[in-house]
């Protein structure tokens, strides 16, 4: 049987780099074999809800399978929090449907908009990182099909290599069918959350140092665009799933009751000129300005975890010529490269909203995973004449100092700059070509990084 | 219009077909009005996935059980097991299977010009007079039928498959001329274009498609309102009102 595709124009999440992709969507997972035994496609990449910012869930010229319709939930055991999943569910269908019996994610990105297939095969990171690593490091196992056509159980004991190669293996290794993932048992649906502004990039690192250990959550938003003495000032907001007691006597009464927020929608692609560095500079003024150091703040938890997911489609806010997301973690002991970047960053003026400023704690067996011990720096980065050469210049700085890019974010990154920053990647190689000689899994991103040749 | 046929104490419902895209849309949307189901589809693997994920979701019992439309003389023991299943005569019964053959491979193998038939057309009139029996005989309940615009004017480009769905539509209006003194309630579904397994890769016109979610919860909707009929989505029954109305002299010329 051949099973249909539409031809579409996809991207990531930041909008660069239209590609024509074959796209497929199986509603039955048997499909999947027949899709993937298609020889009238070059190759196929599995793909989410595209929240990856760059070109990893994009295959120009070839095939692509859509998780949407692939989200049944299987089994729940109340007594572990294991849910047994397609790899298409959503995790903000695991909120919507556990959040209410007492469970949450065990890991979450800055965004509910994404598949448990995505969140393996980038093995995402949350403000828990350091105290609980990565998604990938609460899935008991998943179902993989290789592309030679075999569904394997994979999971650290069984298959460990195939398993690790997978978490965090952009869609590389094998198309994720099912997963079997742990929830975490929570008391309520909110967060007590300690808000504390930084004088500087010192205080800042500082504090998380001092202070991480106590809280399950902590970030920090940057001013990206402060120099001088102001260099790195942050907003740092930290802390725990809240106990109902802690709750006030409206909300204890029924811990797991959000009110619900009303989302907006960005309907058109915004002008360029909205994001100028001076308007950029007002805001983040105004939002350092309006932020004072508070404690035991009570806030439900999409608001703590999703900001930004109350305005739907916010990418197109960047204008037509979309944006890139530039990820970049440094290890502990470099923790100064952030002074260079963030150095770089304010006098080139090419804006950004905010950054986003996290302690990781330590790296897990994924080969790919991007997350080591130290600091990650995150920030948008309008597509504008001679991005690329000053995306160059940053990459530069990550290496001088012994630092990665996140591949879930780069659109851009050169193959011989990756290979320096993920020394696993020829194990991944070996791996893979085990599982894949004929290349049949493939993405631009993988092209594009000399991981899969051409 | 009338009243709510699922004003009622029973909330049991049998859904045909349930493997189609459509069908788990409204399966999520009876039970998140905590209907209890028999999902039933030929594909029996899938419709139990399908199953274990409502009933999850929505902390309902949802249970799957295998039905052929096209296999007659199964449909009496089904209706028997689906009242074992659920422990009364189910409320209500949807009705979502169907079978859609490329016209020009039903002009050319009468098999598949068969099988549209035998499934959208003497399945479905097998399997309802059943329930309909069943409900008349109780005085209630609700049938749902999903038939297609297609049923409304034959066009060349489906006339085949329009022609099974023009008896489905005829039958349910039977249908519901004989059971309004019992107070059964007969909802005939006019879809369009949906966005479903069954049109993924065809070249639809985006603006006029409706979404799973958006047809279920339009069916269920008129369901409560008690209508008789429903386009989904709502626009179409102008569409087919000027598409009914063109004089057949010019309509045989027409390319649509
Ligand atoms: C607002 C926002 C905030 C974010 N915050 C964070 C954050 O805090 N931490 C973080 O780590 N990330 C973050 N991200 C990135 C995001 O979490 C990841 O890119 C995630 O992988 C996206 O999941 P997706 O379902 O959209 O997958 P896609 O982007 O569609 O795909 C991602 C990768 O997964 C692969 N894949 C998808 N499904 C399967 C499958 N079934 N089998 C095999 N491979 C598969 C694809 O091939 C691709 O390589 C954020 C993104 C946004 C938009
Ligand atoms: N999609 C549209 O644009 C559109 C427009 C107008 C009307 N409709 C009608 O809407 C209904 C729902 O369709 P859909 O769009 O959701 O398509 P769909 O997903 O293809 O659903 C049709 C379902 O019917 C099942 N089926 C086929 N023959 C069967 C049989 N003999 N016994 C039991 N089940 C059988 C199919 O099973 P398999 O999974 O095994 O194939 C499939 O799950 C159909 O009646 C269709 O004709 C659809």
């Amino acid at each position: 049987m051949v099973e249909p595709f539409v031809a579409k124009s996809l991207t990531g999440w930041g909008r660069i780099a239209p590609r024509v992709c074959h796209v497929y969507r199986p509603e039955k997972p048997r499909l999947i074999e027949n899709i993937l035994r298609d020889l009238s496609q070059p190759h196929f990449i599995a793909r989410g809800l595209g929240r990856s910012y760059g070109d990893t869930a994009v295959n120009e010229g070839g095939g692509v399978i859509d998780f949407a319709r692939l989200n049944r939930m299987m089994r729940f055991d109340p007594a572990t929090g294991v849910l047994e999943c397609e790899a298409g569910v959503t995790l903000a269908e695991i909120i919507e449907t556990f959040l209410p019996r007492g469970f949450f994610l065990p890991v979450t990105p800055g965004t509910k908009f994404v598949t448990v297939g995505g969140a393996i095969a980038n093995d995402v990171h949350g403000k828990n990182h350091h105290r609980d690593g990565t998604f990938g490091q609460f899935v008991l196992d998943f179902g993989l099909y290789t592309p030679e056509g075999h569904l394997l159980l994979c999971s650290p004991e069984d298959n460990p290599d195939l398993f690790w190669a997978t978490v965090g293996g952009i869609g590389l290794t094998g198309v994720i069918l099912t997963a079997r993932i742990r929830l975490q048992p929570v008391r309520s649906a909110y967060i007590v959350a300690d808000y504390h502004k930084s004088r500087d990039l010192d205080d800042a690192l500082a504090t998380f140092e001092a202070s991480d250990a106590r809280y399950q959550y902590s970030v920090a938003w940057v001013d990206c665009l402060a120099r001088g003495a102001m260099l790195g000032r942050c907003i740092l907001m930290r802390g725990n799933h809240a106990d109902p007691a802690q709750l006030p006597g409206s909300l204890a009464a029924k811990p797991f009751d959000v009110r619900p927020r009303r989302d907006k929608r960005v309907p058109v692609d915004c002008p360029a000129f909205l994001l100028n560095p001076l308007n950029v500079r007002v805001f983040n003024n105004l939002f350092y300005g309006m932020h004072r150091s508070v404690e035991g703040q009570i806030i439900d938890y999409d608001r703590y975890f999703y900001p930004l997911d109350q305005i739907h489609d916010w990418n197109r806010l960047y204008g037509r010529r979309g944006f890139v997301q530039y990820q970049a973690t440094l290890p502990t002991e470099s923790a100064k490269g952030l002074v260079a970047l963030l150095e770089r960053l304010s006098t080139e003026r090419r804006g950004s909203f905010l950054g986003v400023l996290k302690r990781f704690g330590d790296a897990g067996p994924g080969l790919l995973s991007h997350p080591m011990k130290g600091y990650t720096l995150t920030l948008d980065i309008p597509n504008r004449t001679g991005l690329v050469p000053f995306l160059r210049e940053l990459d530069r700085i990550l290496l001088d100092h012994g630092g990665r890019l996140y591949l879930a974010k780069d659109a851009v990154a050169a193959p011989e700059t990756v290979a320096v920053m993920y020394p696993d990647l020829d194990r991944f190689r070996e791996i893979k070509g085990r599982v894949d000689p004929e290349n049949r899994l493939s993405s631009s991103m993988a092209r594009r990084l000399g991981i899969v040749g051409v | 219009m009338g009243r709510n046929p699922l004003d009622s104490a029973n909330k049991t419902a049998v859904i045909l077909g349930a493997a189609s895209t459509v069908a788990r849309s409204i399966a999520m949307e009876f039970a998140r009005g905590g209907y209890a189901l028999v999902l039933a589809d030929c594909d029996h693997e899938e419709t139990a996935r399908i199953a274990a994920d409502v009933a999850l979701r929505f902390d309902v019992a949802c249970h799957a059980v295998p039905f052929d439309a096209t296999a007659y003389c199964t449909h009496r023991p089904f209706l028997e097991e689906c009242r074992r299943i659920l422990g009364v005569e189910p409320q209500g019964v949807v009705l979502c299977f169907g079978y859609m053959p490329e016209q020009r491979e039903a002009q050319e193998d009468f098999a598949k010009a068969q099988r549209a038939i035998d499934t959208n057309l003497t399945g479905a009139i097998s399997v309802l007079e059943l329930f309909a029996s069943a409900f008349e005989a109780r005085r209630g309940g609700f049938i749902v039928g999903l038939s297609s615009v297609a049923g409304d004017r034959g066009r060349k480009a489906n006339y085949i498959y329009g022609a099974a769905k023009a008896g489905l539509t005829c039958f349910l209006s039977g249908l519901r001329n004989r059971l309004h003194t019992a107070g059964v309630h007969v909802l005939t579904v006019k879809p369009g274009f949906m966005d479903t397994k069954m049109t993924y890769g065809m070249p639809l016109p985006g603006p006029l498609v409706a979404s799973p979610g958006q047809a279920a919860r339009a069916i269920v909707r008129a369901l409560r309102k008690g209508k008789d009929e429903v386009y989904v989505r709502f626009f179409w029954r102008y569409i087919m009102l000027i598409i009914r109305n063109i004089p057949e002299w010019q309509f045989k010329k027409m390319n649509i």
